[in-house]
């Protein structure tokens, strides 16, 4: 039986008919057209998919469409605000944080939360919060570093 | 015509030029293969075997055809007439296996793929895989490549019952002289196990028939567009200029894109059947046994030496771990170890006999560094075994033993020419930024205080810039198209097919410094068949290598084309090329780059003898590989109650010949370097008897995590390469081969009072724990 | 990896939830685990009742001494709690440990606990802290300890159509330290050991001392007989020493690919004593 849900997607109203085992990363990617968050593994354990849910970075793909009716949805498309990118998407440039890139939208989604709830993170607590969030490119440093030079642009 | 002049900018190779490729990656905006969406495009999913030996009594499809949304099942017999997955490998003997694009009567590993839906979805398709019903007759089967040489053990191909793929033998040197002469000889097992390469994003295919035009293209995620265009090609029996590959964003390779696979055959074929545009996404259980493996060595080394630490001699046996069966280079990667043999060091004598085995696992194949990072770890490990003999510094046995700077070009005991270098070099720079003696001294009390401290050096060469055309089943050059367009700015269309590597920024810093454009002028193509002219592909460290220097000499024809029409406009045969302007010497005066790129399309008139248009390709075929080489240094510490082990520091000095942009060269360094701290510490692809895979999800096969990893310090020498005119080598596998052995050596090291001599990977704290309980015991 | 179809329902009343959950139904909470066994269809429930839109399952409060956690309040909710933080620093520092940020904003203590994953980190601690739950059935409520409503791997005593409400566990007196650590499984970040410890000390003598090890066994447990060597020690490091050894007696220790079961033995006594260390010393 499909369900009427209505997401606030990156200041954007949605209203969708949908089943209810859709998962958010699949509405996101195939329904909405937003393929920014990827899929990289079906055991919520990469972090690919990562978008905030009401602020809060989630694995979209191990939270059903139908859950976040009604809630603020931010994806890496709606993170950039009138064309100037975000303090963390600035530093993931300029320190090399990517190669691929397929890491990153999830990555920096989590790196932003988590500048959110700490401005200044220690390097151990960057290592630790960005668990969920595999990198088979960069081995992290620069990744680490981008987070603290957005952290310290961010508390000019 | 403008007469002034201005001050030429500074360069730009050598410089930390942010990348241009990151806007659309850090925007979510850039097209991977998933992102691929098309008018009435369906999905396939595909069955695959779950046992790793079974006879197929039948398969009925009848219910997964009357699901909702299901379009087609087809199965090994619908697919019966397409030509079976290619192996470019060449070797004497070879033996190749028929490998069909889906199983016919019967599987040979967990993941064969046996049947391919279609549906209007993906979920739906996802549905219909459950509703088809295989008749299976499991078999028995073998996983480890020593339990499958072992008479009597079950047929991976039963018309081979001996399970042996190939063997070959390479020789150099007078071996048993030397092990005659030696004072001391050493000799260890060491496995280099089986890896996952989990780039981060599956592999998938999107294809496309459009019968009015007979024309089927594929988007793929893949390293090498332009090969999976000639091999599909001839798997699908379709000339080749009536397909298009595309190799979109990709999210990561490692090699394991490095390959052509049964799936791209196969959703061409279904594409072409429907009629409509079907998509096949990998998931990452389906990538974990149907993309291929690496590694999976089990080496027999041993080392003969003069009491003073000379090297004489090495023998290795080597058993390669093929799978069941031979993808596109599987049988040619364990080739590589062998070249690679010597390492850094003199000796002359060396002899290697090389098994391939067939197992009932997933084939191996490239994986980052291919081959290199086996022979690496071995000569490293048993050049450390050797100096714990001889009661030697490691770092002594090893200046004892390189290729002196005087000595180039080297010709090494396996064949190759080793093209430049001074070994010496990163080896005593790393032992300077680590303080060796304090440090070594650190250790001597920390040991007495019962704190366990290793100290841990490799030093690596390897074989880059793959390579010579002799030397690759598939051709070793590479292509390069430069256009500059009326307007002034330039194209460049690389055969290469970079995926993170950077060039689309490495190549415009060279474009920008050879024609002296701007940077903002040069835009960078790759990655698509009908755009580019055919190009090899983007592996074994060749991009800037071979890729910039196919690059750099269009760049040379194209400027000897603009001083043509620059010295026709100026009137003068006396003109010089100086940053993006055509200056006559002796009046002074000059045209910029966009009046002759305009002039030599309005073409009212033209130089003698020459064609309008600026527009240069070139092929370039490399004379030899390039050898980049570095030391690597970990310190460790062992928690003697867990096993645990923490990386206190980690330097690694590397030498990849002339850096381009040091940006890149580190993130190529840091990425190599932790993706082989996962194979010392974590990873490992395990199976069990029966041939299951036991580590089949990224919940039970552990790949780095931030927290798991220390800050890397990265240093380089830079030595040029004579090879090619950019003097670069190469460095996208230069971390992967570095790291291995120092991080063993270095826990080996922290351990080698109690007598420890050698731990396979991964080491595990319970290994390593139980390694100290058990010398504790003894 | 994707999930068989369902129907689902959000109801805001607990009422409406345990009618909907006697009728078969399976309760949703952050579906941090449930979720990922239905992508694999490992699980295929035909009826989801998601729980989180009901108020009086979220939140974190203090009544008389005994705090009520809300079976719907997430990982980052308790480890961010400041009450908590103050009142029982055991369960924040626990929920800290579980998985990875993203897994902590949605899973819920709830959750967890009616999973009963034999590795999840919550048992450990709820066991050291004597911790009991409150749950609603179509009855009424009950009130069991949470250690009688673990019954095994992955099997709690719930009926059919009851729901986890809260749980409770008593403010830390004064002299309390606690400590949680865990060895942690390098791919899944699941417990290989992990072990939670309360003791209080009241002049110098440890005057209770509870002991939760998860991990170890199919059933997470309460190391008795090391609870009984420290009480009445003065919690030296001897003492320590020598009641931590006594973890792995008479364990049914569980063995796999990623740690035999010597190991896991060795590894929790390891961990008890630093663990034990840092509560005590
Ligand atoms: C990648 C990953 C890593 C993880 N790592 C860890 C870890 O290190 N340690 C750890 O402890 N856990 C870990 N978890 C599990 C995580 O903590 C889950 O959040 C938790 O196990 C389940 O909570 P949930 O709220 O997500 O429950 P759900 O997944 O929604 O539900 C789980 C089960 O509980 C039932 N249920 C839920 N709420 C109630 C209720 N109120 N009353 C009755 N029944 C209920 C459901 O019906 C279902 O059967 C991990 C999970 C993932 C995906
Ligand atoms: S896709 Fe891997 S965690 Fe969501
Ligand atoms: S940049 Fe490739 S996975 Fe992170």
């Amino acid at each position: 039986m499909k369900k009427t849900i209505t997401l606030f997607i990156n200041g954007q109203r949605y209203s969708h008919e949908v089943e209810p085992r859709l998962l958010l990363v699949h509405y996101l990617r195939e329904v909405v057209g937003l393929t920014g968050a990827h899929i990289g593994c079906e055991t919520s354990t990469c972090g690919a998919c990562t978008v905030l849910l009401d602020g809060k970075a989630v694995k979209a793909c191990t939270v059903l469409a139908v859950q976040a009716d009604g809630r603020f949805v931010t994806t890496i498309e709606g993170i950039a605000a009138n064309g100037s990118l975000d303090a963390v998407q600035e530093a993931f440039w300029n320190e090399h944080a990517l190669q691929c890139g397929f890491c990153t939208p999830g990555m920096i989604l989590t790196a932003k939360q988590l500048l959110a709830r700490e401005p200044n993170p220690t390097e151990e607590q960057i290592r630790h919060g960005l668990e969920g969030n595999l990198c088979r490119c960069t081995g992290y440093q620069h990744i680490v570093n981008a987070v603290q030079a957005a952290a310290s642009r961010s508390g000019d | 015509m403008a007469t002034t002049t201005t001050k030429s900018p500074a360069l730009l190779v050598g410089q930390s030029l942010r990348r241009r490729e990151d806007p659309r990656l850090i925007t979510g905006t850039a097209t991977y293969v998933d992102d691929v969406k098309m008018p009435g495009m369906h999905h396939a999913c595909i069955l695959r075997s779950p046992h790793a030996a079974a006879r197929i009594r039948g398969i009925r499809t009848s219910r997964a055809l009357e699901m909702p949304g299901v379009v087609a099942v087809f199965t090994g017999e619908d697919v019966a007439h397409l030509g079976p997955v290619p192996c470019g490998a060449a070797l004497p003997g070879l033996r190749v296996p028929a490998h069909t694009v889906l199983a016919r009567d019967r599987v040979y590993y967990v993941g064969h793929p046996v049947a391919v839906v279609v549906a209007t979805d993906r979920y739906l398709a996802a549905d219909a895989l459950d509703a088809i019903e295989v008749d299976w007759e499991p078999l028995p089967a073998v996983a480890d490549p020593e339990k499958a040489l072992e008479p009597g053990s079950p047929a991976v191909h039963p018309e081979w019952p001996d399970n042996i793929a190939f063997t070959y033998k390479q020789e150099g040197g007078d071996v048993d002289k030397a092990f005659a002469e030696a004072d001391v000889v050493v000799r260890q097992r060491l496995v280099n196990q089986r890896l996952i390469p989990v780039a981060m994003e599956t592999r998938g295919v999107v294809a496309e028939w459009k019968p009015g035009d007979r024309q089927l293209t594929l988007y793929t995620s893949t390293q090498i567009p332009h090969l999976v265009r000639t091999l599909v090609a001839g798997m699908l029996k379709m000339p080749e200029n009536r397909l298009r590959v595309v190799a979109p964003e990709v999210g990561g390779g490692f090699g394991s894109k490095l390959n052509v696979y049964a799936e791209e055959a196969l959703m061409a074929f279904v594409a072409m059947k429907i009629g409509k545009p079907v998509k096949w996404i990998e998931s990452r259980r389906e990538n974990f046994v149907a993309t291929i493996h690496g590694r999976g060595h089990v080496d027999y080394y041993e080392v003969a030496a003069k009491r003073d630490g000379t090297i004489l001699g090495i023998k290795l046996k080597l058993i390669q771990d093929i799978g069941a069966y031979h993808q596109l280079l599987t049988p040619a990667i364990p080739t590589l170890s062998i070249l690679m043999m010597p390492g850094l060091y003199k000796c002359k004598n060396v002899r290697a006999d090389l098994i391939g085995v067939f197992t009932n696992c997933t084939p191996t194949d490239a994986y980052r560094g291919a081959g290199r990072p086996e022979a690496t770890y071995g000569i490293e490990r048993m050049v450390d075994i050797l100096a714990a003999e001889l009661q030697m510094d490691p770092a002594e046995i090893r200046f004892k033993n390189f290729v002196g700077s005087g000595e180039f070009p080297y010709q090494t005991a396996t064949g190759l020419s080793y093209d430049s270098g001074d070994y010496a070099a990163p080896l005593r720079k790393a032992l300077e930024t680590v303080s060796y003696k304090t440090l070594r001294e650190e250790q001597r009390k920390a040991r007495e205080a019962g704190r366990l401290i290793g100290i841990g050096i490799s030093t690596y060469g390897e074989i880059c810039a793959l390579g010579p055309s002799a030397s690759l089943p598939c051709g070793g050059w590479e292509s390069a198209t430069v256009k500059i367009e009326p307007g002034g700015q330039v194209t460049v269309l690389t055969g290469i097919s970079p995926h993170g590597q950077g060039e689309e920024t490495t190549f415009a810093q060279i474009v920008a410094d050879e024609l002296g454009v701007s940077i903002d002028d040069v835009v960078v193509l790759h990655g698509d068949t009908s755009l580019v002219q055919y190009g090899i592909g983007t592996f074994g460290s060749r991009n800037t290598a071979i890729g910039g220097t196919a690059l750099y000499f269009a760049l040379q024809d194209l400027k000897e084309k603009l001083k043509k029409f620059g010295a026709m406009l100026l009137e003068s045969d006396d003109v010089v090329w100086n940053r993006g302007r055509c200056v006559c010497m002796k009046s002074g005066k000059e045209v910029t780059l966009p009046e002759i790129a305009a002039a030599s399309y309005r073409a009212m008139k033209l130089p003698e003898n020459t064609d309008p248009g600026l527009v240069a390709t070139r092929f370039w075929e490399p004379p030899n590989f390039t050898f980049p080489f570095g030391a690597h240094i970990v310190v460790t510490e062992v928690d003697s109650e867990t096993g645990a082990v923490q990386i206190l520091r980690y330097v690694a000095v590397d030498d990849c010949g002339k850096i381009i942009n040091p940006l890149l060269v580190r993130g190529q360094i840091h990425g190599g370097v932790v993706q082989a701290l996962g194979q010392v510490f974590y990873e490992h692809a395990v199976y069990d008897e029966n041939g299951q895979l036991v580590t089949g999800e990224l919940t039970d096969y552990a790949v780095p995590k931030a927290s798991y990893i220390p800050a890397i310090e990265s240093y380089h020498t830079e030595t040029p390469s004579p090879v090619n005119p950019l003097g670069v080598k190469g460095v996208g596998e230069a971390g992967t081969i570095g790291c291995t052995p120092a991080a063993v050596n270095s826990v080996v090291d922290a351990l080698s009072h109690l007598g420890v001599r050698h731990i396979d990977m991964p080491l595990t704290p319970e290994k390593i724990w139980k390694v100290i309980q058990d010398r504790r015991t003894a | 990896m994707i999930p068989d179809t369902f129907d689902y329902s959000a109801p805001v009343t607990l009422t409406e939830a345990i009618e909907l959950l006697s009728s078969g139904a399976k309760a949703l909470a952050g579906g941090q685990s449930l979720i990922p066994l239905m992508k694999l269809r490992l699980a295929s429930p035909q009826h989801l009742v998601d729980l989180s839109r009901i108020p009086e399952l979220s939140g974190i409060r203090e009544e008389n001494g005994v705090l009520h956690i809300g079976a719907m309040t997430t990982h980052y909710e308790i480890e961010s709690s400041m009450l908590l933080r103050s009142a029982c620093p055991l369960l924040p520092q626990t929920a800290g440990r579980i998985g990875d940020v993203q897994i902590r904003n949605m899973g819920t203590i709830g959750g967890s606990i009616a999973h009963a994953d034999p590795a999840s980190d919550y048992p450990a601690a709820l066991l050291a802290l004597d911790a009991t739950v409150r749950i609603a059935g179509a009855g009424g409520f009950r009130t069991v300890s949470y250690e009688d409503l673990l019954v095994d791997s992955f099997l709690v005593a719930l009926e059919p159509g009851e729901v986890i409400v809260d749980i409770m566990a008593p403010v830390d007196p004064p002299n309390t330290g606690t400590c949680y650590v865990k060895a942690p499984q390098a791919a899944s970040g699941f417990a290989i050991v992990g072990v939670a410890v309360r003791a209080v000390k009241s002049d110098g003598v440890v005057s209770s001392a509870r002991v939760g090890v998860t991990g170890l066994a199919a059933k997470p447990f309460r190391a008795r007989s090391v609870e009984q060597a420290l009480g009445g020690t003065r919690g030296t490091d001897a003492d320590i020493t020598r009641a931590a050894a006594l973890v792995g007696d008479g364990v049914d220790a569980n063995s796999d690919l990623h740690a035999s079961a010597d190991y896991r033995k060795h590894l929790a006594e390891v961990y008890l004593r630093r663990a034990l260390r840092a509560a005590l010393i």
